[in-house]
């Protein structure tokens, strides 16, 4: 008797589109919040490094003196840390999957030449005012001996 | 989280009272506090309730299996001797440390 | 006398999904004893405690095995909480509840397939995995992730789930349940089933209660025990009804797991009619400092979740007795008496998970 239970099943699944993807023919459908891998936007990147400390597996390097932002892809566990840290939101969490490869990776990537010259120009910024701060506070300085002498 | 303090001498007895009480064996396990103390916990439960032993060694000492009272206990017993380096006396299934196929001896030591 | 002979089983052998090696003793075709044998898969996860801080210990523990992710997550965060007192929103709280219910769903359903698969109804396998693969959906959907979710921290939840996409789930679960129930009557009532699995493996309510078993093995005996009863999360406020069997035999196992999927398909219906609106998270300050044990009710059986705190970023022990550990001597003592034909079937329907088991 029991075997008939299954019958009906068995001449659906024979008659029915099978519930498999082709997949090569037709793409995967992502979902709002698969995580896949990461990107970084270098154009908004200022290589605070805050990632780099995130980083529960040390996937990612930040080289302040080369410019650089790296990630090696096999290490990375898709924890999205990174991006939940990001004080510029420039990285982000695709939903494509890694691809795959032979060799262990390392994804470089260098900051735009915009960004570069914004950097720079903030440094000199940023240089600028620690140096007349600096004067200001000599100044200050000879000022008060220049009282204490008189 | 409540934790009785017992000595290596009083272990036996107590484990007897409990499995006397019908007392069902949660599990074993052991920390380390440091270079030449350990801390081996024991957790029995009765329903939902559950009770802690726990005693220190040094890790050098022998201690005293209760595997012939809950017949459950040898794994976690044989864990603690290949994870730790701690020798268990009297296991009635003792694999002499081949429990976990580790690279290294007692790797937690 | 009947000759005695020793066959080694696994640790790789069709029916394995991961390796585990059993030294059966046989006497012609009856087991005398079985002598199991773990330990190669061990990668010492626990180690890591040294590496990573309590809020990296999240992911670690939660890749201690794919099928009860969430459940491992959600113990260590479940005992760090504990010991640093802190508050969990109830929002979070039902969240990690409908979460946890999924995951149970999902693994059932996996075992199920595994079962069909090993007294080989292939087709009742591809079913059940096709039913689970609805499921798997969903994980993405919600949390990014198929198998490990990455969603739990300490002190709630990364991202919220918001109204909509729960009741949009609560929408697919019953046509999940639809075709779960047309399944179960393949496995509960077919004839050739029913004779591969009924009065294969007994186990008595003594024994499970004297070997320290777990679970839906524990409860297939006749003991109805389930941690959830506990009432962490969310299970204080649901109704819960806990399935159990008298017969102890494989047949009992399925009926209990079969009766478990049901059965969160209402809790999570249940969870998502009460969720409170709120915030999902808390602000975690300071270290941990203490010990505490957190029991919770995995799919496979009751797992413990020491952690032991000094006051630092690094937690000094954290160790986690799974389910299968405590069900192992029971396996060794239904193996016991039975046919070499049998072994196989008794194997799974403990529901083994040796990734877990040796971390």
């Amino acid at each position: 008797m029991g075997a008939i239970n299954y019958t009906g099943k068995v001449l659906k699944n024979l008659f029915s589109k099978p519930s498999t993807k082709r997949y090569p023919e037709e793409p995967i459908k992502f979902t709002d919040r698969t995580r896949g891998h990461i990107e970084n936007d270098m154009d908004k990147c200022v290589l605070c490094g805050v990632c780099q400390m995130r980083c529960p597996t040390g996937a990612i390097k930040v080289s302040k003196s080369e410019g650089t932002w790296a990630i090696s892809p096999f290490s990375c566990i898709q924890c999205s840390a990174c991006v939940d840290g990001c004080p510029k939101k420039c990285l982000s969490m695709e939903h494509e999957y890694q691809e795959p490869g032979n060799e262990k990776i390392t994804k470089v990537f260098d900051l735009t030449e915009a960004q570069k010259e914004r950097l720079a120009e903030q440094a000199r910024i940023a240089a600028e005012k620690a140096a007349a701060a600096k004067a200001a506070l000599a100044a200050k300085k000879a000022a008060e001996e220049n009282g204490q002498n008189t | 989280m409540e934790v009785k303090e017992v000595t290596l001498d009083s272990l036996l007895s107590e484990v007897q009272g409990l499995k006397a009480e019908e007392y069902r064996l949660i599990q074993i396990c052991a920390t380390k506090v440091n270079e030449d103390e350990y801390e081996i916990l024991y957790t029995f439960g009765d329903r939902y309730d559950e009770v802690n032993l726990r005693f220190s060694v040094d890790g050098k000492t022998p201690i005293k299996s209760i595997s012939h009272l809950y017949w459950a206990a040898f794994l976690y017993e044989n864990e603690i001797h290949d994870l730790y380096g701690i020798e268990v006396e009297n296991m009635v299934m003792d694999y002499r440390g081949g429990l976990y196929r580790t690279a290294e001896k007692a790797p937690f030591k | 006398m009947a000759t005695r002979s020793v066959v080694p089983f696994g640790p790789q052998h069709p029916v394995l999904p991961e390796p585990i090696h059993l030294d059966l003793v046989l006497e012609d075709e009856k087991v005398v004893e079985a002598i199991p044998s773990i330990g190669f898969i061990h990668r010492g996860l626990e180690k890591l405690v040294e590496k990573k801080d309590f809020n990296e210990m999240v992911y670690v523990a939660e890749r201690t095995c794919g099928i009860c992710s969430f459940g491992h997550g959600y113990g260590y965060v479940d005992a760090v909480e504990h010991i640093m007192n802190i508050e969990v929103p109830e929002r979070a709280q039902y969240l990690r509840t409908i979460l946890f219910e999924m995951s149970r769903l999902h693994s059932h359903l996996l075992w199920l397939g595994l079962l069909a698969d090993a007294f080989g109804f292939e087709s009742l396998f591809m079913d059940t995995w096709r039913i689970r693969e609805q499921i798997l959906n969903m994980f993405e959907e919600a949390t990014g992730g198929r198998v490990i979710f990455s969603i739990n921290k300490i002190g709630g939840l990364r991202k919220d789930i918001p109204n909509e996409m729960l009741l949009s789930f609560v929408d697919r679960l019953d046509g999940i349940e639809k075709e779960t129930r047309v399944a179960a009557k393949s496995f509960l009532e077919d004839s050739a089933v029913k004779s591969r699995l009924c009065g294969v493996g007994i186990l008595t309510a003594k024994e499970a209660e004297e070997l320290g078993c777990c679970g839906p093995m524990l409860r297939a005996s006749g003991i109805r025990r389930d941690t959830r009863e506990l009432g962490y999360g969310a299970y204080d406020d649901l109704d819960l009804h806990i399935t159990t069997s008298n017969k102890g035999d494989s047949y009992a196992r399925t009926e209990v797991r079969l009766g478990e999927i049901f059965q969160s398909i209402d809790l999570i219906k249940q969870a998502v009619k009460k969720i409170p609106d709120g915030p999902f998270d808390t602000p975690v300050k300071g270290f941990p400092n203490g010990e505490y044990m957190s029991r919770i009710e995995q799919p496979r059986g009751e797992a413990c979740y020491y952690v032991k705190a000094n006051g630092t970023k690094f937690v000094t022990r954290m160790r986690i007795r799974t389910p299968t550990f405590a069900n192992i001597p029971a396996l060794t003592k239904i193996l016991q008496g039975c046919d070499m034909a049998d072994v196989p079937i008794m194997i799974v329907t403990i529901d083994p998970c040796i990734s877990c088991t040796e971390r």
